[in-house]
C-alpha cells in the first residue's frame, strides 16, 4: 500500500493535511498524539498585523457542519515566526504549510516573503477567499484579474511553491484557477467556506454577531468535490481538494475527482483525532477498494 | 484531554428548564473544578459544551439548561443511552489564590461548577461562603446541596421572592471575603465589577467551536492579547479581563 503523493515537489507520507483554522499552530494537537503521522497541515491563517478578528458569536451549528465568522484571528506574521513556529519546531519534523490572507496586494506579498524565509515552510497557501473579512479575503478571490495579481506579487517575492486557496462563493471557479495558474500559482486548492447564515428563533435574530458566515463540513463535500472535478480538468497545477472531508473515503473519493492531496477541516473541531485515523484508515480503505498506490487515482473519475 | 463514552444514568428535571445529568464512565481527564465536557450528540455536528457539576471516580454530574435544540435533545435522552464525550477541557478555578474566606457567586444556570469548587475548597480547610441569585423562587436550584457541605448561603431573587430581592451584588456589598469565585452571565460580572472589593476569578461563557482550543470561535480580548475561552479559560482572573 503507498501512500505517498508528490505536492508541488515536496513529497508527503500521505495526502492527509488539517485544513487551516482547525489546527492552530499544530502543537495543540501534539498534546493528543504524534502530528508527523499527518502529511503536512496547514496552519493558521496569517496576516500581516495581528488580528483579534469579529466580535463573538462566531459559531453556528448546522445540518452537516457549522458557520464560523472567526475573521482571520492570527498573531500576525512577526509573532508567528517568533513564537508559533518555535513551538512548532518541537513536535512537528515536516515542512508546514503557511496559510496567508492579506487586505491589500502589498499585505499578501509581504507576509508571504516572511514566511518563504522560514525553513519550516513548504508551501505557502495564500487564501484569496476568507469570507469573513472586509476589504481583503474573498474580495481578492471573486475576480480573476484579482487573484491573478496577487499570486504574481507573491510569486516576485518568494522561492517556495505557492498554492491559491479558493472561494467558492464565484459563479465561475475555473475562470479564477486558470488566471491563477496563468499567473504562476504552482497549485490551486479549493474550496474555502460557502457564504451561510443561522438565525436563532429564540432571539429571532442572527446567531453569528458578524450576521454571516462560513459553512463548512459533511454538507458541503458534493459541492466541493464537484468544484475539484471542475477545476482539476482544467489546470495542470496540482489541486488540493478540501470541503466536508471526514474519512478516509471521503479522502479518495476527492483524489478521483482530482485532487493531489486533501484538507480536512470541520472534521478536526468534533474529534480532534479525525485527521489522524483518516491516516491509519487509509491503506484499508485503499485496500477495500483495490487501490494500491495513491497516486495512480488522482483524476481517475475524469 | 480525554474522550470517552459515557452512559447517562440519571438525566432529570431540577426545574421547569434547567436538569440534571449523571454520567458513568472513565472521569480521569477531569482534574479541576471549572472545567467543562463537550457532549456529541446524534444529529448534531458539533459538541454541546457543559460545565462539569460534580465529579467522582466513576461518574460525572452535569446541570444543564435547556436554550436550545441541542440541550432539547439532551434533556429527552433516556437513561443508558450512550455519549461519547471529550472530558477535562478548560482550566478551571485556582483554589490556591482563595485565603482562608472565599466567596462563590454564581448566577442562574452559572451556579453548577461552584459546587465541586465549594467542596474542593473545604477538604483544603478553608472557609468558602456561597451567594447564589436567580429570577424567581420556582428557577432556585443546588440551595440545599449547597447547604449540606455546611457552607453559608445567600440567596438573592430579582422578584424578591426568597432571600434579597435584587441581585447577587446586593448581597455581595455586605459580606466580607478573602477572594471570590463567579460564573454567571457577563452582566453579573459587570455590576460585580462595581461591587467587589477583593481579586477574584471569573468563569465565561462563550459559543464555542472545538472546545479545544483549535478554531478561535470562542475568543475574548484580555489585557495579555486574545485568549481562547475554551482552552485558556473558561476562568480568567479578574484583572486580566476587566479594570
Amino acid at each position: 500500500m503507498n501512500t505517498k503523493v508528490n505536492l508541488c515537489g515536496i513529497e508527503l507520507d500521505n495526502p492527509v493535511i488539517p485544513a487551516s483554522g482547525t489546527f492552530g499552530f499544530g502543537y495543540e494537537f501534539a498534546e493528543l498524539y504524534d502530528i508527523n503521522e499527518l502529511g503536512t497541515f496547514s496552519f493558521k491563517g496569517t496576516t500581516k498585523e495581528a488580528r483579534f478578528g469579529n466580535p463573538t458569536p462566531r459559531i453556528a451549528e448546522c445540518p452537516n457542519g457549522m458557520i464560523n465568522a472567526v475573521g482571520l484571528q492570527n498573531p500576525g506574521v512577526e509573532n508567528v515566526i517568533s513564537r508559533e513556529l518555535p513551538k512548532l519546531k518541537e513536535c512537528f519534523h515536516k515542512p508546514v504549510m503557511a496559510n496567508v490572507s492579506g487586505f491589500s496586494v502589498e499585505d499578501y506579498a509581504y507576509t508571504c516573503q516572511r514566511l518563504d524565509a522560514q525553513d519550516q515552510v513548504g508551501w505557502l497557501e495564500v487564501n484569496v477567499s476568507c469570507p469573513n473579512v472586509h476589504g481583503g479575503g474573498m474580495s481578492f478571490g471573486t475576480q480573476p484579474e484579482a487573484a491573478a495579481e496577487v499570486t504574481r506579487a507573491v510569486k516576485a517575492v518568494t522561492k517556495k511553491p505557492v498554492i491559491i486557496k479558493l472561494s467558492p462563493n464565484v459563479t465561475d471557479i475555473v475562470s479564477i484557477a486558470k488566471a491563477c495558474e496563468d499567473a504562476g500559482a504552482d497549485g490551486i486548492s479549493l474550496i474555502n467556506t460557502m457564504l451561510g447564515m443561522r438565525i436563532d428563533l429564540r432571539r429571532k435574530k442572527p446567531v453569528i454577531a458578524n450576521t454571516m458566515g462560513g459553512y463548512s463540513g459533511p454538507g458541503i463535500f458534493p459541492v466541493a468535490l464537484r468544484m475539484v472535478y471542475q477545476v482539476s480538468k482544467a489546470v495542470s497545477v496540482p489541486v488540493i481538494g478540501m470541503g466536508g472531508v471526514s474519512s478516509a473515503e471521503d479522502v479518495i473519493e476527492m483524489m478521483l475527482a482530482g485532487a493531489t492531496a486533501v484538507e480536512i477541516g470541520a472534521a478536526n473541531l468534533v474529534n480532534p483525532f479525525a485527521s489522524r485515523d483518516i491516516v491509519r484508515q487509509l491503506p484499508q480503505t485503499m485496500n477495500k477498494y483495490g487501490i494500491e498506490k495513491l497516486t495512480d487515482i488522482i483524476g481517475g473519475a475524469h | 484531554m480525554k474522550q470517552v463514552i459515557f452512559e447517562i444514568s440519571s438525566n432529570q428535571a431540577l426545574t421547569r428548564d434547567v436538569y440534571r445529568m449523571v454520567l458513568r464512565g472513565d472521569t480521569s481527564g477531569i482534574t479541576n473544578p471549572g472545567q467543562f465536557v463537550e457532549i456529541a450528540l446524534p444529529g448534531k455536528f458539533l459538541r454541546r459544551p457543559i460545565s462539569v457539576n460534580d465529579w467522582d471516580a466513576d461518574s460525572l454530574a452535569l446541570i444543564y439548561k435547556v436554550v436550545g435544540q441541542g440541550t432539547e435533545q439532551m434533556a429527552q435522552l433516556p437513561v443508558g443511552t450512550k455519549l461519547d464525550v471529550l472530558t477535562g477541557l478548560g482550566n478551571g478555578y485556582d483554589t490556591a489564590r482563595s485565603g482562608d474566606k472565599p466567596v462563590l457567586v454564581g448566577g442562574g444556570v452559572g451556579v453548577p461548577p461552584l459546587y465541586a469548587l465549594c467542596k474542593k475548597l473545604l477538604a483544603e480547610g478553608k472557609h468558602p461562603s456561597v451567594v447564589l441569585g436567580f429570577n424567581k423562587e420556582s428557577e432556585i436550584f443546588l440551595k440545599e446541596k449547597f447547604e449540606a457541605l455546611g457552607v453559608p448561603v445567600s440567596i438573592a431573587t430579582a422578584d424578591g421572592s426568597v432571600g434579597t430581592k435584587g441581585f447577587v451584588t446586593d448581597v455581595l456589598r455586605g459580606l466580607d471575603y478573602s477572594y471570590f469565585y463567579a460564573c454567571g452571565p457577563m452582566p453579573m460580572f459587570r455590576a460585580m465589577e462595581q461591587v467587589v472589593k477583593t481579586s477574584g476569578e471569573y468563569s465565561f461563557e462563550e459559543r464555542m467551536g472545538c472546545g479545544f482550543g483549535a478554531c478561535m470561535g470562542c475568543s475574548i480580548q484580555t489585557k495579555s492579547g486574545a485568549k481562547r475561552v475554551c482552552k485558556d479559560g473558561p476562568v480568567f482572573i479578574r484583572e486580566e479581563v476587566f479594570g
